[in-house]
């Protein structure tokens, strides 16, 4: 996959933030890494289209989803693109299944509460061991079952490349290394991009191929990530 | 007793629900428009459309027919499309309408502005339009609070007594509402008939929160739901 952004956005008037991101990857799996308030959420949600840039272009596998030179502004719905949010963001008024199911429903309403799943929704219930849950609220779940519902969803509709928003930074230290360690199978099988957001160096050893360390709303280096764990992956040099 | 009771009940019950239906679409329209409308411009408006509940519904009334009336600034237009406002249960509808409207708006903002933002955008991310967006995230979430602001509306609706007289005027049958046909039995000297009218009036307030009491275990799961960290 190439991804290429390259975009400018201020945040909070003429005393605020600046966010001006430049890179360009191959990689099929990035992350970007740096501490928060870094601009690493503000990085995702543009590519997602849910934060629109003042000005720049951004490119995901040769598709142009944003470009203010040529007026271009895919709208979120049709970027094919799965976001996993930080703490989830799963509907609390809906069931698992109608969570899961969300993306794959048209219309004005939701989908009704007993009808089964479509096969590419089904396939992600039965590899994440949700089928006893489906009928449960998300109050009810675990923090570890809560992001194996929101992957589900996201994975649901088929995209072309998953946004992963501090993904591991909700749950406690024991769950955390077992859902990375899931995450990680989850991209060897799939054969879907990721970009990755986090301040954990752990994450960024586990789930990318090469880092982007971003800081004060700019990259600051990238590189490899280390295959040795002793090498700090969390100041790549440059 | 002059006349039955059962006239201006139904009356009052026909022009608060058919108040309260156009009350609660426009205020739910409203109150979405400005939730998506970040700017200074917004508690302009807001302010603006809460009028009438801080005016006095004489004040309300007279606006009304200042617009709606024969000679009104819409008058001659409402007129070429057969529309007659003043004097009719429709224009009492209107009235009361307006005078409600300002509970639903302010409910409804307030229940929009609670809604977690990032469930809007997770919505949008998985792919759905912005209108499904509004009717299978943001409604069912908002709904409770919208419904609070529903039943205040349809209670202020029920009891609306200046404006729906300065627009509807008070006749019997057929725009006399139970809180008119009231004042008129008092002011006539009709004692037992007032005093039937009131406890009619009060006895329909009270069924009208019981059955709100009776409708809100929909929203219960919500709150459960929504107690999540």
């Amino acid at each position: 996959m190439s991804l290429r952004v390259a975009i400018r956005r201020r945040v909070g008037g003429d005393t605020g933030f600046e966010l001006d991101v430049r890179l360009e990857t191959a990689a099929r799996r990035v992350a970007l890494f740096g501490p928060s308030g870094a601009g690493k959420s503000l990085t995702m949600q543009a590519i997602a289209g849910l934060l629109k840039p003042d000005e720049g272009r951004i490119e995901v596998a040769g598709r142009v989803l944003f470009d203010s030179a040529h007026g271009i502004d895919v709208p979120p719905r049709a970027r094919r693109l799965a976001y996993l949010f930080q703490d989830y963001a799963l509907f609390p008024h809906l069931t698992v299944r109608q969570n899961i199911g969300f993306g794959l429903t048209r219309g004005w309403l939701n989908r009704h509460g007993r009808r089964p799943l479509p096969a590419s929704a089904q396939r992600w219930v039965e590899a994440f061991h949700l089928a006893a849950l489906l009928d449960h609220y998300p109050a009810q779940l675990s923090g570890g079952q809560r992001q194996r519902v929101a992957l589900a969803r996201a994975l649901s509709t088929e995209p072309g490349l998953m946004l992963l928003d501090e993904p591991l930074s909700a749950l406690d230290a024991g769950l955390r290394v077992q859902m990375r360690l899931e995450l990680a199978r989850l991209q060897a099988q799939i054969d879907i991009p990721t970009v990755l957001i986090t301040h954990d160096p752990g994450d960024v050893e586990a789930l990318a191929d090469e880092v982007f360390h971003i800081d004060q709303g700019r990259i600051r280096g990238h590189g490899p990530v280390p295959i040795n764990p002793a090498y700090p992956a969390a100041r790549p040099t440059l | 007793m002059s006349s039955s009771v059962w006239v201006p009940l139904l009356l009052s019950l026909k022009v608060a629900a058919w108040a309260t239906l156009l009350a609660t679409v426009l205020g739910v329209a409203v109150a979405y428009g400005l939730s998506l409308w970040s700017s200074r411009w917004c508690d302009l408006v807001d302010a603006v459309l809460t009028l009438p509940m801080v005016l006095p519904p004489t004040v309300t009334g007279y606006y009304l027919l200042v617009l709606l009336g024969r000679r009104g600034w819409l008058g001659p237009w409402l007129a070429d499309m057969g529309i007659e406002l003043v004097f009719t249960w429709q224009g009492a509808v209107v009235a009361a309408s307006v005078v409600a409207f300002p509970m639903v708006l302010k409910a409804a903002r307030a229940a929009f502005l609670d809604v977690d933002h990032r469930l809007e955008q997770a919505a949008s991310a998985l792919g759905v339009s912005p209108a499904a967006v509004f009717f299978r995230v943001s409604l069912p979430l908002a709904s409770r609070g919208i419904l609070a602001g529903v039943l205040l509306a349809f209670a202020r609706a029920l009891g609306e007594f200046g404006a729906t007289l300065m627009v509807a005027g008070s006749i019997p049958g057929r725009t006399q509402t139970l809180s008119i046909a009231i004042y008129e039995a008092v002011q006539a000297g009709e004692d037992g008939y007032a005093n039937f009218l009131v406890l009619v009036t009060s006895a329909t307030c009270i069924a009208a929160l019981c059955l709100a009491a009776w409708l809100t275990p929909g929203a219960g799961r919500l709150r459960k739901a929504r107690r999540a960290p």
